[in-house]
């Protein structure tokens, strides 16, 4: 596969969260703007020496033309400006598209600024009927699909097939809530058992409330910066040395094959890019959304074989202590989980694991990591390689 | 608020007409010798725009269900059955399965189709458990075709 070139000369300088969880006292506009602000402070700059913008839509406060508010309400006039929106691939995507954008001669340095507030701006019906919209209007929406019941089906089928259970599902939510009890921030840090999974509100069978991601507020933001820009920095250097997207379909009931995404595709074309295999990868942070998501994206990603995440999630291997850590943060199972933003705080993660900067639940001797997001229902992949040792 | 109801376009309107007499009616893509569905333009396979509305069988598969819950909305009454249905002449629909026990459901378990109305002018297809498939007949599973 060829590669794509779009990172052979950028590297990720700066980083920055808002508080996560519940966050009522800032809007999601206003959230954009502190953590646009922050991460360029990271990276030791000021926003004269940024010229590029990306950011996504929030669901609680629309905005027609998003990013080119956002650089209003600062002041800012960058060359380079653009909203995206792919869902829940939209942070790794808005990757690819400011690694573009530089290798281009667009911009020299580019901050990707997401922020939304499901949580506190929103009622709870809304956040639902605003999810759930991601269904086709005429042939699924009608019917009354949650965004957990599509997820459900895709267990289901995944279920019948491998004879994966929903204890294996369980594991998924006990792993990512392991790790975020060790994290500061995180929204939720009680720890869970597989009891506890099971035992919990059913939401659409065989899902029950652990299995389902939190609703959260929250903002994130990174700058990348061109090659030449890169020595010097303030901080580590974080390399994206690899990326791969794969997209399958749009609508849940137009996919041909239930229990195998183009996590595939995605995942094979980010290892042909950087040259690097499952093996190599020293941290995972994967899109927990729903405890089957991310035991099809283990599989799918190529971490065990086709049929065996729920054993692979059993086994604890991505819990603390384990040889696979995965979304040490604790995902959007259990850290924060804003909607559209919610990968970012993989990345975000990520980078502070890769820059020894993760407190205590940093993870040793570690060089590369493997950021992945979908969106749609599995529909849309995005798959990112970082690495804090310079490629070239 | 109420539920969604479906708005048709021109290129749909054979669709609803159909569910509207009881009848499910399918395009056909005679190139491509198959049906698709949702109603398109052109097909999606070979981009022919020389589609056909047929009648189809409405027997169909489970391919996958889930029990939902946690209702979207104050629309809709919680439980309620959402499905894949494999329908016999191919294509893959989302629907309800209407009046089943949710113990009485497996992927694979036989349904056929109904219609229920969404509002005074538009009915949409729903299904009702048949019958579960016999052991004989590999052809039930929904993703049996080895795609790994």
């Amino acid at each position: 596969m060829a590669k794509t070139g779009l990172h052979d000369d950028c590297a990720l300088i700066g980083m920055a969260e808002s508080d996560v969880g519940i966050v009522p006292d800032k809007t999601p506009r206003e959230l954009c703007v502190q953590v646009t602000l922050d991460a360029v402070r990271d990276a030791g700059l000021t926003l004269e020496d940024v010229d590029g913008l990306i950011t996504c839509n929030a669901f609680a406060e629309p905005i027609m033309y998003h990013a080119e508010a956002v650089a209003e309400y600062l002041g800012w006039q960058p060359k380079h400006c653009v909203t995206v929106n792919t869902g829940g691939g939209t942070t790794f995507m808005a990757i690819k598209m400011a690694a573009a954008a530089i290798a281009a001669g667009m911009a020299h340095t580019i901050v990707i600024a997401m922020a939304d507030s499901l949580r506190s701006h929103m009622t709870r019906e809304q956040a639902m009927v605003v999810q759930s919209s991601s269904g086709h209007p005429h042939y699924e929406q009608p019917y009354g699909p949650t965004v957990p019941a599509y997820y459900a089906l895709l267990a289901r089928a995944h279920m019948d097939r491998f004879g994966t259970t929903e204890e294996h599902f369980a594991y998924a939510a006990v792993s990512c809530r392991a790790w975020a009890s060790q994290h500061p921030k995180a929204q939720k840090r009680d720890p869970i058992s597989v009891e506890d999974v099971m035992g919990s509100r059913p939401i659409a069978d065989p899902l029950k409330v652990l299995d389902c991601s939190l609703v959260s507020d929250g903002g994130a933001a990174v700058v990348i910066t061109r090659g030449d820009r890169v020595s010097g920095s303030k901080q580590k250097p974080i390399y994206l040395l690899g990326y791969g997207e794969g997209h399958a379909y749009e609508h849940i009931s137009q996919a041909s094959d239930l229990t195998t995404s183009a996590a595939v595709m995605s995942g094979q074309a980010a290892y042909a890019d950087s040259g690097l295999t499952p093996n190599d990868m020293d941290l995972l942070q994967l899109y927990d959304c729903f405890t089957p998501a991310l035991l099809i994206q283990i599989e799918d990603l190529g971490f065990c074989a086709k049929g065996e995440g729920g054993d692979w999630l059993a086994s604890g291997i991505s819990q603390p202590g384990g040889h696979k850590p995965l979304n040490t943060h604790g995902g959007m199972l259990s850290y924060c989980h804003p909607g559209n933003p919610g990968a970012m705080f993989g990345l975000t993660e990520a980078m502070l694991q890769l820059r020894g900067q993760a407190g205590a639940r940093q993870l040793s001797g570690i060089n590369t990591a493997l950021c992945h997001a979908q969106g749609g229902i599995m529909s849309s992949h995005a798959t990112l390689i970082l690495g804090n040792e310079d490629p070239s | 608020m109420s539920r969604p109801i479906p708005r048709p376009s021109p290129t749909e309107q054979p669709f609803y007409e159909a569910c509207a007499r009881g009848e499910l009616k399918l395009q056909y893509c005679k190139p491509c010798t198959r049906f698709l569905f949702y109603p398109r333009t052109h097909c999606d396979r070979c981009h022919s725009p020389q589609l056909d509305w047929e009648q189809v069988s409405g027997k169909g598969t489970i391919a996958s269900y889930t029990v939902v819950r946690r209702a979207v909305s104050e629309a809709f009454t919680a439980p309620y059955i959402i499905a894949l249905i494999d329908l016999a002449e191919g294509p893959r629909m989302m629907s309800q399965v209407i009046n089943a026990e949710p113990d009485a459901l497996a992927v694979g378990h036989t349904v056929s189709v109904d219609f229920a109305a969404w509002s005074d002018e538009i009915k949409l297809p729903v299904f009702r458990l048949q019958g579960v498939p016999s052991e004989a007949d590999p052809s039930h599973h929904p993703d049996s075709e080895g795609k790994t």
